[in-house]
């Protein structure tokens, strides 16, 4: 994937734990440059960082590490530039994980990551409709039930330690926390580029806030 | 809320559909058909790769590529699936998951080893099940229903989830083709002994079928090729149904 078009430049990390065709396609279809970044020189400039991941907790850190993307992470959300973390991207954003007992997450925003404790069936695969708090950077202004569905897979949720950065909730047989965020840094625990029309247009919600970032510099 | 995943059978790049494995035809381009079903509301994809020779995986890793650039719901493959490499070939073209049927059956270890390298959640471990004529459950067939392999279905799926298949995709061969609806005893069967999401699969004819493979058969999400393919019902016909039945659906 290149990037071109005039779209803010988005650069999405890729540390080996997921596939990024189906994002950066996404992404470049709402009018984003998408450049695919292995190392934190080639998100150098971005004007947004997207962290998708599929996997374990623990092995997602050790990879972040080893492709040097966990200090790169902590600066640019010290100096505002969004995040976007995707899945397992969102959980790594918290300070640690049932999953993993004893690693550290990035601690972007503060609070764990628990097993979903539910009757139903886990892992939760399918689409479930989402409670968005309105007026946050994900939440659709308008529109039915089918443009709060999203797709998920997971067996573990983020659980954050202040409720104020809780953005979206969803229900397994128990209501879990579907998306979180922090100034610049948010994620989602559904895979939006795998959502359909409700998927795509939440990504280009979130991409606009990253324009709106570029024209109307603080 | 339950899924509704329409099957594509896929022989060289192109889509069949094959009544009971049998008389298949020739039926236009995967990666269109996929985007009709999304536009449709279509919930997953499986796309089912009936004649998968070691020659043909570049034709399938090719679809598999422009899927994913092009339709934006979560997909599977099946078919020829044999090793860990196969699995990671198609996972890193962009699919979400994989199917895994002969392959499962014949190493039920490699299961395991696919799922701890990629994953519980895209690991589906495909049953294809016929009723045994003494009673005793449902006798698992490989090669399309030609293969006995002397294998009881429920305690396969059972084995199979606890290796660590995110899902089970079951196909009743007595119905498969059939359109007299699925069979709910083989779904139930499974569904109550396995711990993780069953897809049914096999007999879908009416509308009615779709919301009895759930509330009877207590599947998680239902599949079908013909009724789709074949323009008998669209996703969307099939939904209503289901939501008239109580069964909640995206909509």
């Amino acid at each position: 994937m290149t990037a071109s078009g005039s779209g803010p430049l988005v650069a999405l990390l890729d540390y080996e734990m997921s596939n990024l065709r189906s994002a950066g396609k996404a992404l470049e279809r709402l009018g984003a440059r998408v450049r695919v970044a292995a190392r934190p020189a080639e998100a150098r400039g971005a004007d947004a960082l997207v962290l998708p991941g599929v996997g374990r907790f623990g092995a997602a850190m050790e990879r972040l590490e080893a492709h040097g993307f966990t200090g790169m992470l902590r600066e640019a959300a010290g100096s505002g530039v969004p995040v976007l973390g995707i899945c397992l991207g969102l959980q790594l954003l918290f300070d640690d994980s049932e999953e993993s007992p004893g690693v550290a997450g990035l601690g972007l925003i503060p609070g764990t990551v628990r097993r979903l404790r539910t009757d139903l069936k886990v892992p939760h695969i399918g689409w479930s409709e989402v409670r968005w708090r309105e007026g946050t950077v994900f939440a659709p202004p308008d529109g039915g039930p089918a443009d709060r569905t999203y797709y998920f897979v997971h067996s573990y949720a983020c659980d954050p330690a202040d409720d104020g950065d809780v953005l979206g909730t969803a229900d397994h047989g128990t209501e879990f926390v579907a998306a979180a965020g922090r100034g610049a840094v948010a994620g989602v625990q559904f895979h939006p580029e795998k959502s359909s029309n409700a998927g795509l247009a939440l990504l280009g919600r979130w991409l606009g806030g990253v324009t709106a970032r570029e024209e109307v510099p603080a | 809320m339950i899924r509704v995943i329409p099957c594509l059978d896929v022989d060289r790049g192109r889509v069949v559909k094959g009544v009971n494995f049998v008389d298949i035809r020739d039926a236009g381009d995967p990666v269109e058909l996929a985007a009709r079903y999304d536009a449709e509301g279509a919930d997953e994809l499986v796309f089912l790769d009936i004649t998968a020779t070691h020659e043909e995986r570049d034709t399938i890793i090719h679809l598999v590529e422009r899927t994913a650039e092009e339709v934006f719901i979560p997909f599977t493959i099946g078919g020829g699936l044999r090793t860990e490499d196969d699995i990671r070939a198609v996972l890193a073209a962009g699919a979400d998951k994989v199917s895994l049927n002969s392959a499962a059956v014949r190493d039920p270890d490699l299961v395991e080893r696919a799922a701890l390298r990629f994953g519980d959640q895209c690991i589906v471990v495909a049953i294809d099940a016929k009723r045994r004529a003494d009673g005793s459950g449902w006798e698992v067939y490989l090669a399309g229903g030609r293969q006995e392999t002397g294998i009881e279905a429920v305690a396969w799926a059972a084995e199979a989830a606890r290796r660590g298949a995110g899902e089970l995709l079951v196909t009743s061969m007595d119905r498969d083709g059939t359109q007299v609806g699925f069979d709910t005893d083989l779904l139930a069967a499974i569904a109550d002994a396995a711990p993780v999401p069953v897809i049914a699969s096999g007999g879908a004819g009416t509308l009615e079928h779709f919301a009895q493979a759930v509330t009877v058969g207590h599947a998680d999400a239902v599949l079908a090729a013909s009724v789709f393919h074949d323009g008998v019902y669209t996703v969307g016909e099939v939904k209503a149904a289901m939501a008239r039945d109580g069964v909640p659906v995206r909509r």
